[in-house]
C-alpha cells in the first residue's frame, strides 16, 4: 500500500506531450470513447451528487440558505470541527514525520508490521472506531470509573471527538512521507551529519526541505478527512447541541428536523470546505511542479 | 543488533521510533485491544454462534460482493478516468482533477442523503429509472452505487502517478517492433499498470467493507436482503448487546487486516516482479 | 513553521478549557432524549427557564441531546452526563435502573407512571386514501407498500410491531395468528429506516410506500411540514398507548447537586403550562382541562397497555426483539 494513500493528493498537469508523439497517441475514436465514457462516469458519480447538494441548499432562497448558516448550534458544530481538526492534524504531523523518519531511515526487525498496523485505521469500519474508544472510556469500560472519579469526560465530550478523529486519519500524514523519504534515501543527511550539524538542525535544513510538498499534500488530505468525518465521531459525540455536534452531524439532526434545505445549506458549507481545500492541493501542486521544473 | 547501531549516523532512531510506537499503541492498538477482549469473554461456541447467525452471514455477502463489484467497477472507469486525466488534454481538466478527491472529503451522511434523494423514485435519475423496472434506491444497487462512489478516488490516485511517469520510450519500443496501438496497451502498459490498479482496488474494497454513513440511507435496509454489516454492529449496540457488536467487529477487523497484508503482499511481489522485467 | 503549529495549538487548547470552564460557572441540567421530541423540548426549555427563574431568581442552562433512544440510553450509561432522561419507551429507563443509575422505583417519582404523556401508533396515508387503508389487517394485505422504522433500532418500529401483534391478538386470536399476521405485515415493507425519522423522510419526500405506521405525534408534525393537502391520517380500530416515560439520574444529580432543578423540570412537564406545550406538539397531554381543551385534535382511540395485554418489557425484549426472537424469525423468509 506505500504509496497508495500519498498518491490520493497526486494531481496531472499537462497530457498534451502525450498526444503530440505517434506512438503515445490514441487514435481519436479511441480518444473520444474514452474521455465519453469516463467524463460521463464522472459526471454521474461526483458531479451530480455535488450540484444535488447546492441545488437542495438554495431551493428554499438565500435568505434560509444564510439563517441556516448564521444559527448559534451550526455556529458551534462549525467552531467544535475546527477544533477537532486543528487538534487532530498537528498530533498526526508529528506523528507521520516521526513515523516516516525512523521507517525511511533506518532498518529494523518488524517494520513492515509495523507499516502495516499503521495503515489499519484506514480499513476499520468508522462505526467499530468509534465503539472502540466506548469500550476504553465508557463509564464501563477500561478507565471509565477511573475517569468518572476525577471528573474527567473523554467521550460525550470534546476530548473523543478529537480521539476519533485522529483515529480516521491517523495514517494520512505518515503513508504520504514514507513512500517519499524513502525514494531520498539518508546520504544528504548523513552528510550534514558527518559535516557537524546536529540532529535537529539537520532535519530542519535538509529533510524539511526535501519533503515539503508531500507534508502539505498528507495535512490537507488530513484535514479535509478530519472535517468530514461521521460514523465514528456520532458513535462518541453525545449529541449534546451546541455543544459537542461536529458539522457533519449537524447536517443529520437538521435534516432530521424536516429542515431540509438547512441541512443540505451546512452540508455545502462542508463541500465548499472540502472543494478550498481540493483547489488549494491542485495550487501546491502547480507550484511543487514548477519548482522542480525549474530544478 | 548492536553492530546495526553503531552503523547508523543518523540520530534520533530511538526517539522517532519509540515515539511512533508509542503514539500507535495509545491511539489505535490499545483501543482495538479492547474490542478484542470484549470478544473473549465470549466461548468459543456463542462466538461462531453470533457471527454465523444466517442474517450476519447474509450480510457479510452483501458487504463483500457488493464492495467487490464496486472496486471492479471503480477499477474499470477508475483506469478510464486516470487515463484521460494524463493522456488528454480538455476543457475543465484541472477541476475535474480536483474533485476526484470530493467523495473522499464530504461527509459520508452527506452523500448518502444527496445520493438517496438522486436515485430514489421522485428523484432526478430514478424517475427514468423507476418506470422501466430498475429501481436503485433502497435496492442492494443502490449500495452499489454509494460505494462506487466513495471508492472511485483510489483507484484513480493510484493508478495516476504510475501513468504519468510511464515513459513514452516504452511505446515507441513496441510500435517500432511493429505492434499496433491495442497490443500496446495490452501487452506493454497494462501490465505495468496492473499492481497500481490491483492496490488501487484493494483500498477501494477495504473502504466500502467498512462503509456506514453513506450506506444507510441509500440502502433499504431490509434483513437478509439490503442489511450491511457496519448496521448489525449498530443493531447490536442498540439493543445493548456490545459483545455480540465487538464480535461481529472482530470478524471485520480480522478480514481488514488481512486485507491490508494481501496488499502489501501484492506490492511487494509486484514491485519484484516488475523489476525483474525491467 | 512547526513552532506555529504548536503556538496555535496551545491557544485552541486553552480556549477549549475556557469555554467549558465557563460552561461549568452556571447551572446546567443536560436533558437526552430520543428523536422526535426535539420541537417539543425546544419549547419547554425556555419556558422552564422562565418559570425557575421567577420562583427562584436562578438562571439555569437546560441542553438537548436526542438521538434514537436506545442509543441514547446506552450513551448515559457510558457516561454521558444526563440530569433528566426523558425517553418513548419504558425499556430504555429500565436498562437504566440496572445500571444502577436510575432508581429502582423511578414510576411511582413522578405521576401517572412517571410518563407525562402519551401517543398512538397511527396511519399516515396518501391523500384521499386511494388504497382504502383502514385497519391494520388493510395494511397485511398482499400488494400493500407500508413504511415502518426498524424495530431493532427505533422504538417507534418497536411500538408499531407490538401494536400489530396486539390487533392480531384481539382480533384473530392467540400467538400463532398473530405471529402469522405480523410476517404478513412486516414482509410488505418495502424499507427499514433507523428511526422514526427516517422512515417519514421516505415516505413524504421519496414517494415510497402506501401508508405510513408512525406516532400521532409525528403524523399530525407532517401534515403541518409537507402540506395537510397531501396526506391523511387513519385511526385503526385498536392502538398502542406509547407513553413517555422520563426520569432523573440518580448518579448524576447528586455528583452535579442538580437534584432539586432536575426534579423541578420533570415536574415542569407535569403543569399546566407544560401540558399545553406537550398538546401544542400533538403529544396527548394527562391534564384533563388540557385534554378537553384540545379534543378536536386528539379523537378517541381504543389503545392497549404493552405490559397488560402483551407482557412484561423484560419479557417483550426476550420473546420478540432479542436476536433469534419472534421478530428475527417472521423477518428472516
Amino acid at each position: 500500500m506505500a504509496g497508495a494513500l500519498s498518491s490520493l493528493a497526486f494531481g496531472s498537469v499537462g497530457g498534451s506531450a502525450f498526444e503530440r508523439r505517434a506512438a503515445t497517441r490514441d487514435p481519436a475514436w479511441v480518444k473520444w470513447l474514452i474521455l465519453g465514457l469516463s467524463l460521463s462516469f464522472f459526471a454521474i458519480f461526483i458531479l451530480l451528487p455535488l450540484i444535488a447538494v447546492f441545488v437542495e441548499a438554495l431551493r428554499k432562497g438565500w435568505g434560509t440558505y444564510i439563517t441556516a448558516l448564521s444559527e448559534p448550534d451550526a455556529l458551534a458544530a462549525v467552531r467544535l470541527t475546527l477544533i477537532a481538526a486543528a487538534i487532530a492534524v498537528p498530533l498526526n504531523l508529528i506523528f507521520g514525520v516521526s513515523a516516516a523518519w525512523a521507517i525511511a531511515k533506518y532498518q529494523f526487525r518488524g517494520k513492515n508490521a509495523l507499516t502495516t498496523l499503521i495503515d489499519l485505521p484506514f480499513s476499520v469500519s468508522p462505526v467499530v472506531a468509534g465503539l472502540v474508544f466506548v469500550l476504553v472510556f465508557g463509564a464501563q469500560g477500561w478507565f471509565g470509573s477511573w475517569l468518572g472519579d476525577h471528573n474527567i469526560r473523554i467521550i460525550f465530550a470534546v476530548p473523543g471527538i478529537v480521539l476519533a478523529t485522529i483515529f480516521v486519519t491517523f495514517p494520512f500524514v505518515a503513508r504520504e512521507l514514507i513512500p517519499l523519504m524513502e525514494s531520498q534515501g539518508r546520504e544528504e543527511e548523513e552528510a550534514a551529519i558527518v559535516l557537524g550539524a546536529s540532529g535537529l538542525q539537520t532535519f530542519w535544513r535538509v529533510t524539511l526541505p526535501n519533503i515539503k510538498w508531500g507534508l502539505l499534500y498528507g495535512v490537507i488530505l488530513c484535514n479535509a478527512r478530519a472535517m468530514g468525518e461521521f460514523g465514528a465521531v456520532s458513535v462518541v459525540s453525545g449529541h449534546i447541541r451546541g455543544q459537542t455536534n461536529t458539522l457533519p452531524l449537524h447536517v443529520e439532526i437538521v435534516y432530521n428536523e424536516y429542515n431540509f434545505a438547512a441541512a443540505f445549506a451546512v452540508a455545502s458549507l462542508l463541500a465548499l470546505l472540502a472543494l478550498f481545500t481540493l483547489i488549494l492541493k491542485t495550487i501546491i501542486e502547480v507550484r511543487a511542479a514548477s519548482q522542480v521544473a525549474k530544478a | 543488533m548492536a553492530a546495526a547501531a553503531s552503523r547508523r549516523v543518523l540520530p534520533g532512531f530511538g526517539l522517532t521510533l519509540g515515539y511512533t510506537v508509542g503514539y500507535l499503541s495509545l491511539i489505535v492498538l490499545i483501543p482495538l485491544s479492547a474490542a478484542l477482549i470484549k470478544t473473549f469473554s465470549l466461548s468459543w461456541e456463542h462466538f461462531w454462534q453470533i457471527v454465523t447467525a444466517p442474517r450476519v452471514v447474509a450480510s457479510y455477502k452483501l458487504s463483500f460482493g457488493t464492495s467487490l463489484l464496486a472496486a471492479a467497477i471503480n477499477s474499470v472507469f477508475g483506469l478510464m478516468l486516470a487515463w484521460s486525466l494524463v493522456r488528454y488534454s480538455f476543457p475543465g481538466k484541472r477541476i475535474i482533477d480536483a474533485l476526484v478527491d470530493l467523495p473522499f472529503a464530504l461527509p459520508t451522511a452527506v452523500a448518502g442523503i444527496a445520493l438517496t434523494a438522486i436515485y430514489a423514485g421522485n428523484g432526478w435519475i430514478g424517475q427514468f429509472t423507476e418506470p422501466l423496472g430498475l429501481k436503485i434506491a433502497f435496492t442492494p444497487i443502490g449500495i452499489l452505487i454509494a460505494l462506487v462512489f466513495i471508492g472511485l478516488p483510489f483507484v484513480v490516485r493510484t493508478v495516476q502517478p504510475v501513468l504519468q511517469d510511464l515513459e513514452a520510450e516504452y511505446e515507441e519500443a513496441a510500435a517500432s517492433l511493429g505492434a499496433n496501438r491495442w497490443q500496446t496497451f495490452t501487452r506493454v502498459v497494462f501490465p505495468l499498470l496492473l499492481p497500481a490498479l490491483l492496490t488501487g482496488f484493494a483500498l477501494a474494497f477495504a473502504r466500502a467493507v467498512g462503509e456506514y454513513g453513506s450506506v444507510i440511507f441509500i440502502a433499504g435496509n431490509l434483513p437478509m436482503i439490503s442489511e450491511i454489516t457496519p448496521l448489525i454492529i449498530i443493531t447490536k449496540l442498540e439493543q445493548y448487546d456490545y459483545v455480540g457488536a465487538t464480535a461481529v467487529a472482530t470478524v471485520m477487523l480480522f478480514v481488514s487486516f488481512a486485507l491490508l497484508l494481501v496488499i502489501n503482499g501484492l506490492q511487494a511481489w509486484t514491485s519484484r516482479r516488475m523489476g525483474r522485467a525491467r | 513553521m512547526l513552532s506555529r503549529v504548536f503556538s496555535w495549538a496551545g491557544f485552541v487548547l486553552a480556549f477549549v478549557f475556557l469555554t467549558a470552564y465557563t460552561a461549568l460557572a452556571q447551572t446546567t441540567i443536560l436533558n437526552v432524549s430520543y428523536d422526535v421530541s426535539r420541537e417539543l423540548y425546544k419549547q419547554i426549555n425556555p419556558a422552564f427557564i422562565d418559570a425557575w427563574k421567577a420562583k427562584t431568581g436562578e438562571t439555569v442552562t437546560v441542553n438537548q441531546s436526542h438521538g434514537g433512544s436506545s442509543k441514547q440510553a446506552a450513551s448515559v450509561a457510558e457516561g454521558l452526563d444526563a440530569d433528566v432522561i426523558t425517553m418513548n419507551q419504558a425499556p430504555d429507563i429500565d436498562f437504566l435502573a440496572d445500571k444502577g443509575l436510575v432508581a429502582k422505583d423511578w414510576k411511582s417519582k413522578f405521576p401517572n407512571d412517571a410518563a407525562p404523556y402519551t401517543s398512538v401508533s397511527v396511519f399516515l396515508v396518501r391523500k384521499g386514501n386511494p388504497k382504502g387503508i383502514k385497519d391494520w389487517s388493510d395494511l397485511a394485505k398482499p400488494g400493500i407498500s407500508v413504511i415502518v422504522p426498524n424495530p431493532k433500532t427505533s422504538g417507534n418500529g418497536r411500538y408499531t410491531y407490538l401494536a400489530a401483534w396486539g390487533y392480531a391478538l384481539e382480533n384473530l386470536g392467540g400467538a400463532d395468528a398473530a405471529k402469522d399476521f405480523v410476517k404478513k405485515l412486516f414482509g410488505n415493507v418495502p424499507v427499514f429506516d433507523g428511526g422514526g425519522r427516517g422512515a417519514t423522510t421516505t415516505f413524504s419526500q421519496r414517494d415510497v410506500g402506501d401508508a405510513l405506521v408512525t406516532f400521532e405525534n409525528e403524523a399530525r408534525l407532517i401534515a403541518v411540514e409537507f402540506g395537510a393537502d397531501k396526506f391523511d391520517i387513519v385511526y385503526p380500530s385498536l392502538s398502542v398507548e406509547a407513553p413517555a416515560p422520563v426520569a432523573i439520574n440518580e448518579k448524576v444529580v447528586d455528583k452535579k447537586k442538580t437534584r432539586e432543578v432536575a426534579t423541578a423540570y420533570l415536574n415542569f412537564l407535569y403543569s399546566p403550562e407544560g401540558q399545553a406545550i406537550i398538546a401544542k406538539y400533538d403529544f396527548r397531554p394527562r391534564d384533563e382541562a388540557v385534554l378537553r381543551a384540545n379534543q378536536a385534535k386528539f379523537p378517541p382511540v381504543k389503545t392497549f397497555d404493552v405490559e397488560k395485554l402483551i407482557g412484561s418489557w423484560a419479557d417483550v425484549r426476550k420473546t420478540h426483539f432479542a436476536d433469534g426472537g419472534i421478530y428475527d424469525q417472521i423477518s428472516v423468509k
